[in-house]
């Protein structure tokens, strides 16, 4: 099935045949050239490239973490670390009798605060509309804030989350990670902290290392004894 | 230009040129992409003589709101010199010439960039020119491709770019600022070398129909490996040079 991983870069024919070309590629006659700097993978009968670089685009659904920038009487403007602003309107946080009279929304969520949220909606034509109305959304009071890169998340997930659930259970922190490559981390232990935010750096630099969750399992072991 | 009587030789009897090099050699060339801490993608370069750095921005928020467009990203690049690039301080302020570079290098990315996923954002480009040898815009061109590659931006292709030229009655690859100044001609080009198509096609001087298409050739290889040098920038920063 993952047919040998090849490193790539934009131009790069990865293969010839009959093959639907999905992220980060595009057809060109019967050649399937890469659009970016990244690692192919090749399934049965589809193509894509896990890119290794790059900014993040909202998907549906996609759980991220935003910052608060400003806010008008209707809506808050989310960083989400993007080429475009969240828009999280006041009725997602006050409930269907919201009032723009009565309900000051600075109450609930000031410039700066962190905000884990979903992408409840987005298209082309407009900016991507955020929801805090679910269980494990809302506002973040605790935690150190780390940025990675976004086209790093699934390699810090892990597949089935065996890598984040390898570094909670080594450091008994809780971990959030954003789609859009912001993560925060809380432990009530300092140095559980500390681990945990070396253990999630290093996978943010040696992304593209093939045996990554043993060198991390290595770290996190060997401080453990110390 | 225009066969300007030289008063070096540009080309001696045994085919070497007046800084050394074979006729179809091009300089030394050092491409490093990354680099800059703030920007999302940067490169550098040095082309002969030539040091040339490039940050791209981007995909980001269209300032002036009226430039976004509402179907596709754009594209915006700025060529610019240093003061202490040449001899004689350069004025800082966009020159002609640095107006009509970036536009020309704009439009030699923009066959390469597929900026369609992203509607009403832009790419900046910024190229600052270090320092100047002749040849800086097929430089800087090569060079904005690495860090716009580095920046992650959808690309079908990598650009390469090389100049070819005409001194002493033969064809040369990789002018340099002796070679352009009292040469006969010089003919940027910029090639995407999987797609095998030209973005970039400049001539200053006068070729026969026979000498344009030996320039053609003779840039396309050069191209070749200009690119070559361009995938091993990026395959040492993400890679660390296994491949």
């Amino acid at each position: 099935m993952d047919n040998k991983r090849k490193y790539v870069i934009p131009g790069d024919v990865i293969t010839t045949g009959p093959f639907r070309p999905e992220q980060n590629v595009v057809l060109d006659g019967n050649k399937i050239i890469s659009t970016t700097v990244g690692i192919t993978e090749i399934y049965d009968d589809s193509v894509r490239v896990i890119p290794l670089t790059g900014k993040y685009l909202p998907k549906i659904n996609d759980l991220v973490i935003g910052k608060v920038v400003s806010h008008t009487s209707l809506s808050w403007e989310l960083d989400i670390n993007s080429c475009y602003v969240g828009f999280l309107p006041a009725q997602d946080v006050f409930g269907r009798d919201f009032s723009a009279h009565a309900d000051e929304l600075s109450s609930k969520l000031k410039t700066g605060d962190l905000v884990a949220a979903r992408i409840a909606n987005f298209d082309r034509t407009r900016d991507p509309l955020i929801t805090i109305a679910d269980r494990d959304l809302g506002k973040i009071d605790s935690g150190d804030l780390m940025k990675i890169a976004p086209s790093k998340v699934p390699r810090l997930i892990g597949k089935r989350g065996s890598m984040i659930q390898m570094i909670e259970e080594a450091t008994n922190a809780m971990i959030t990670i954003g789609q859009n490559g912001w993560v925060v981390v809380t432990s009530d232990n300092h140095e559980g902290l500390l681990k945990a935010k070396k253990a999630i750096q290093m996978v943010d630099e040696k992304a593209h290392i093939a045996n990554l969750t043993d060198q991390v399992k290595e770290m996190l072991e060997s401080r453990s004894e110390s | 230009m225009g066969g300007r009587e030289a008063t070096m030789v540009l080309l001696d009897e045994n085919g070497i040129r007046c800084d050394g090099r074979k006729v179809d050699e091009p300089r030394r060339i050092m491409i490093r992409a990354g680099g800059l801490k703030n920007a999302d993608g940067s490169a550098y370069i040095e082309f002969g003589d030539n040091k040339i750095l490039v940050g791209v921005f981007g995909p980001r928020d269209v300032h002036p709101k009226h430039m976004a467009n509402t179907d596709t990203g754009i594209l915006r690049v700025r060529y610019h010199m240093e003061p202490f690039s040449v001899g004689e301080r350069k004025n800082p302020a966009p020159s002609r010439r640095e107006i009509e570079i970036s536009k020309v290098i704009k439009e030699a990315l923009e066959p390469a960039v597929m900026l369609d996923k992203f509607p009403r954002t832009a790419v900046d480009v910024f190229i600052e020119v270090l320092q100047a040898d002749g040849g800086t815009r097929c430089a800087a061109l090569t060079a904005a491709s690495v860090a716009l590659a580095d920046a992650g931006i959808p690309m079908r292709d990598m650009v390469a770019a090389i100049a070819a030229g005409k001194v002493a009655d033969t064809v040369i690859l990789d002018v340099n600022n002796e070679e352009d100044q009292a040469g006969q001609a010089d003919m940027p080009m910029g090639y995407m070398p999987n797609i095998g198509k030209i973005t970039l096609l400049q001539l200053d001087g006068v070729l026969t129909p026979e000498e344009y298409k030996k320039c053609i050739e003779v840039g396309i290889d050069g191209c070749k490996k200009v690119y070559e040098l361009q995938k091993q920038a990026l395959n040492d920063k993400y890679f660390g040079n296994r491949d």
